[in-house]
């Protein structure tokens, strides 16, 4: 067995994935396995006693939501008794921004990958609320369940009837052409957002004005600057799945934290997680609050990483560089940093600043051991209590003793 | 004129890159014109006017690439859109000076001129080091000690094989190109050569060649094992063989401790080849001879320095030619004189080998049976085996002939070696024996050379000895030292370069290096005003054997 040739097919086939943004879908519909009684989470498995705050509050917010318990104290026995199963979004081809929840009636954005090489295979994401109390930060009050219901009366319908007269939105070019614009495409998605209101603005304004809420829909999508995260999350999600279970391969094809525990899966070791205690992002924060009010961190977000974008894209983002130490020199070494534990650099993602030199892609478990280089992943800090929301952003990198887990996973299954 | 196009489905690229691949494939060969754009509406009506519309290419969509050629013909065309993918990939590598990688590889791709790494981390390390250096086919200097002899090995017959130089292990000093390594005096540039062991005997020589008013081309340290038999001399030979071609170095200077003889006799075998003059002090080794051929002997640093500077004055006369007629062959000497003999073995120990006698300088160059001769051998056939029951061969050339006809018959001998030893006493005509034996032994490729001892008052007629000895086909000296000298000379090209050259640009071009380890070597690099990266090195693994282990397992699969 060729190990550099297992990972090069394993990159290729992360680098070649078409992501498409095609429609928005009920969950239970669409998500393998989805039901009722189901929450997805971000992050590794993790039973209701050891959740952190956010992603308890989350909860709570996602069964009052669909209704299956009707108060908040109900909603925790619920949990509490095992009434209802928990498990993580990326085992059903699911990515969810900070704590990730995701309910069988909330819509989707769905994400083919249209590569053309034969395999398909296609993610999902819910949508993005915004900013403020939001069920993401562990948020459950009735302005939180309200907004959610509008997002799946009026937004996601109207998104999803928009993207039904279009053949999709080519998400590839869309995080390409973002990198170009100052986004890094996790902590900054300003421009890919604007890139993603131009490309639905025109298709939103072919349905039926204001029955369908036009104007409201193309204002919260406008003024919220992380819309296009979510289907850039199921894209990189597109494009890590299509990666994964490539015999022999030492590539991580995702990294994930439910706010407790850091997880990461390996290609060549399909259906194993290797966790570890997650760790406090270090950063910047809003006024009033600071490192002690930071919890542990969350979110399957880190996709972005794991794909080649986000802090491993940041020489592409000067204009975010406090979260890196200050300069635009920082973020140029920062991505400096990430080719050492790559396997190569992405053909389409390339970055002005680095002459055009393509994204650090395809994170090798034996480089990152060998050299003690964890990868870089660029963060919302959420508030350790639930419901405050996100108080800061900045770095965090994964604890390193899950790579040396894995290696030596690895070195059992192919008997090194 | 023929136009291909081709779309790249979903491929975001800024128009400045487009514009510039534009460029680039306007000129390749046979393009007439080119279009690369991102197929917006705009962009397609534009290569429409241009008439770089194909049929074919209306298809893209605005978030496609697209890309047209117009070329003189089909094949043309397609060559060009072939380039494509080398064209946009061709980067730039961002030169960042603030940035330090901790991998070679990375390290490698930021300074892509570095032709050198400078290694000095722990010598358990240090193999590891060596061996990822090599892969990404730099040279190495390798000042670390402690490196496992095998590893040595291993590491300077990979780098052999890959005409890539191994300074070291254990190398202090180096100066290539006029920028020093590691320890390194500031020395003139000038045309003296200088491979050395290691450390303060090359920059003895180096400095005293700079107080002589000389200079030096270029300094390379081989290691202190490099000599020892089991590695054989491979950066030695690679770097005499460098210094030979290098048109900037007019003399060589060997450096060394004792080496082991049979090292030493290949080394200097292949210095007797190079075409230049080289002097040689191998400090405590006997010296053959002041000189043979282009070698100098020196019996000191401070000699061999001004030896070399001394020859720089000389070196416009020609030096000896390379590519002796008898390169493979074997020499057998047939002594009747026993100090003659032991003589010879001195100095043409210096170069032939594998050399054996039955009285050897050596152990090892016992010969295993006195009847039968093997690679080159000397024989002192007044030794006890020969003599019992018979007179000395200088009163009874009978086993002398037998001898001879004996060798000539073995097609490996090249050449036949005698003494021949007039005076009171001796045997009284010589000559008129020995010469028909050797017309009658002569065959194309055995040649004779005869060392006459004696004067112009001997009873023999020295002249009459000497003129039927050349009508015999023998080369006479009545200087032995002559007589060894030319012998050297007829097999000094022994140790042809059985390796792969390693390149010139080597030593000449601009010094760039990727140094791990000690942090003055790069500071001194910078100030010297070469280029230099800085490595932020670890351990692999950060020191936790179990999983470098497992790592290197993987490595080599």
């Amino acid at each position: 067995m060729d190990i550099e040739q297992a990972n090069q097919s394993a990159v290729t086939r992360m680098i070649e994935a078409r992501p498409m943004l095609t429609g928005v879908a009920a969950a239970r519909d669409v998500i393998p396995g989805m039901h009722s009684n189901l929450l997805l989470h971000a992050g590794p498995p993790i039973a209701w006693a050891r959740m952190s705050g956010p992603l308890r509050g989350a909860m709570i917010g996602a069964m009052l939501f669909e209704q299956l318990a009707h108060t908040e104290a109900a909603a925790i026995a619920l949990a509490e008794s095992g009434g209802v199963q928990f498990e993580p979004c990326h085992e059903h081809n699911t990515v969810g921004p900070m704590a990730g929840v995701t309910s069988a009636s909330m819509l989707v954005y769905v994400v083919e990958n249209k590569a053309g090489t034969g395999s398909t295979n296609t993610a999902y994401s819910n949508l993005n609320e915004g900013y403020g109390k939001v069920l993401r930060y562990g948020a459950y009050s009735a302005e939180v369940l309200t907004r959610l219901r509008w997002m799946n009366t009026v937004l996601g319908p109207t998104v999803g009837a928009a993207l039904a007269r279009s053949d999709g939105i080519d998400l590839r070019a869309l995080i390409a052409e973002a990198l170009h614009m100052g986004d890094e495409g996790h902590n900054r998605n300003k421009a890919g957002s604007l890139l993603f209101l131009k490309a639905l603005a025109p298709l939103i304004a072919q349905g039926n004005g204001a029955a369908d809420g036009q104007s409201e829909v193309l204002k919260f999508l406008g003024d919220n600057a992380l819309s296009v995260l979510n289907p850039v999350m199921a894209a990189c999600k597109a494009m890590t799945d299509a990666a994964h279970g490539v015999e022999g391969s030492t590539l991580v094809t995702a990294m994930a934290r439910n706010g407790t525990d850091f997880g990461i899966r390996i290609s060549g070791l399909p259906g194993q997680w290797f966790t570890a205690p997650a760790e406090i992002p270090v950063g910047l924060f809003f006024s009033g609050f600071s490192q002690a009010d930071a919890n542990p961190d969350i979110g399957d977000s880190a996709i972005t990483e794991t794909a080649g974008i986000g802090g491993f894209a940041m020489a592409a983002a000067p204009a975010i560089v406090t979260f890196v130490g200050g300069t635009p020199r920082d973020a140029l070494n920062a991505t400096l940093e990430m080719y050492e534990i790559t396997t190569t650099e992405h053909k389409h993602f390339t970055m002005p600043a680095l002459d055009f030199r393509g994204t650090p892609t395809g994170i090798d478990i034996r480089k990152v051991v060998e050299l003690g280089i964890a990868p870089r992943i660029n963060t919302g800090i959420a508030h350790k209590n639930a419901g405050v929301g996100q108080v800061g952003a900045g770095l965090v990198r994964p604890p390193m003793v899950i790579f040396e887990q894995a290696l030596l996973a690895y070195a059992e299954k192919y008997g090194l | 004129m023929n136009i291909q196009s081709e779309i790249r489905k979903g491929s975001y690229f800024d128009s400045v890159v487009l514009m510039q691949l534009q460029r680039e494939l306007l000129l390749l060969p046979g393009v007439h014109d080119a279009g690369v754009v991102m197929a917006t509406p705009a962009n397609c009506a534009l290569l429409q006017q241009s008439g770089l519309l194909t049929e074919s290419a209306r298809s893209a969509a605005a978030d496609d690439t697209l890309i047209v050629v117009k070329a003189e013909s089909e094949s043309a065309a397609l060559q060009a859109l072939a380039q494509v993918d080398s064209l946009l990939n061709r980067k730039r590598a961002a030169v960042d000076a603030e940035f330090r990688p901790r991998s070679l590889e990375a390290a490698a791709r930021q300074l892509p001129a570095a032709g050198w790494v400078l290694i000095s981390v722990p010598g358990r390390f240090a193999a590891g080091v060596a061996r990822a250096a090599l892969k990404l086919r730099k040279h190495i200097f390798l000042y670390s000690d402690n490196v496992a002899l095998e590893d040595e090995i291993e590491l300077k017959q990979t780098a052999r094989a890959q005409g890539l130089l191994l300074l070291g292990p254990d190398c202090g000093t180096a100066i290539i190109n006029g920028i020093g390594l590691g320890f390194a005096n500031r020395v003139r540039r000038g045309a003296v050569g200088i491979v050395g062991a290691s450390g303060t005997g090359l920059q003895t020589v180096a400095s005293r060649v700079h107080q002589l008013g000389a200079g030096v081309s270029h300094a390379l340290g081989t290691g202190g094992r490099d000599l020892h038999t089991a590695v054989g001399a491979i950066t030695a030979h690679q770097a005499l063989h460098l210094l030979a071609r290098d048109p900037a170095t007019q003399v060589i200077v060997l450096i060394s401790k004792p080496p082991a003889p049979e090292v030493a006799a290949q080394l200097l075998s292949a210095a007797q080849a190079c075409g230049k003059p080289v002097v040689v002090d191998f400090i405590g080794y006997p010296a053959p001879a002041r000189q043979l051929g282009n070698l100098h002997f020196a019996t000191s640093l401070n000699e061999a320095a001004e030896l070399a500077v001394s020859q720089l004055a000389g070196s416009s006369q020609p030096a000896q030619q390379p590519g002796s007629a008898l390169t493979g062959m074997w020499l057998r000497g047939l002594f009747s004189g026993g100090t003659l003999a032991y003589e010879a073995m001195l100095v043409l120990q210096t170069t032939l080998h594998p050399l054996f006698s039955n009285a050897p300088v050596h152990k090892s160059q016992q010969l295993a049976d006195a009847l039968h001769s093997q690679a080159h051998t000397l024989l002192d056939l007044g030794g006890d085996e020969f003599t019992v029951g018979r007179l000395h061969p200088l009163l009874d050339n009978d086993l002398r002939l037998r001898r001879i006809r004996q060798e000539a018959a073995d097609p490996q001998v090249g050449m036949i070696l005698l003494d021949v030893v007039l005076g009171e006493g001796v045997h009284a005509d010589p000559a008129a024996e020995l010469a028909p034996v050797i017309a009658a032994s002569r065959r194309t490729g055995l040649e004779f050379v005869v060392m006459l001892i004696g004067t112009d008052e001997d009873p023999q007629d020295m002249q009459s000895q000497k003129e039927r000895l050349e009508t015999a086909g023998c080369r006479l000296f009545t200087n032995p030292s002559a007589a060894l000298a030319y012998v050297c000379s007829r097999f000094g090209a022994a140790a042809a370069t059985a390796f792969a050259p390693v390149e010139l640009t080597a030593l000449t071009q601009p010094m760039a290096a990727l140094n791990a380890g000690v942090e003055t070597f790069y500071t001194s690099m910078v100030a010297q005003g070469a280029q230099c990266l800085q490595l932020d090195w670890r351990p692999p693994a950060a020191g936790n054997d179990k999983l470098a282990d497992i790592l290197a397992k993987m490595n080599k699969r």
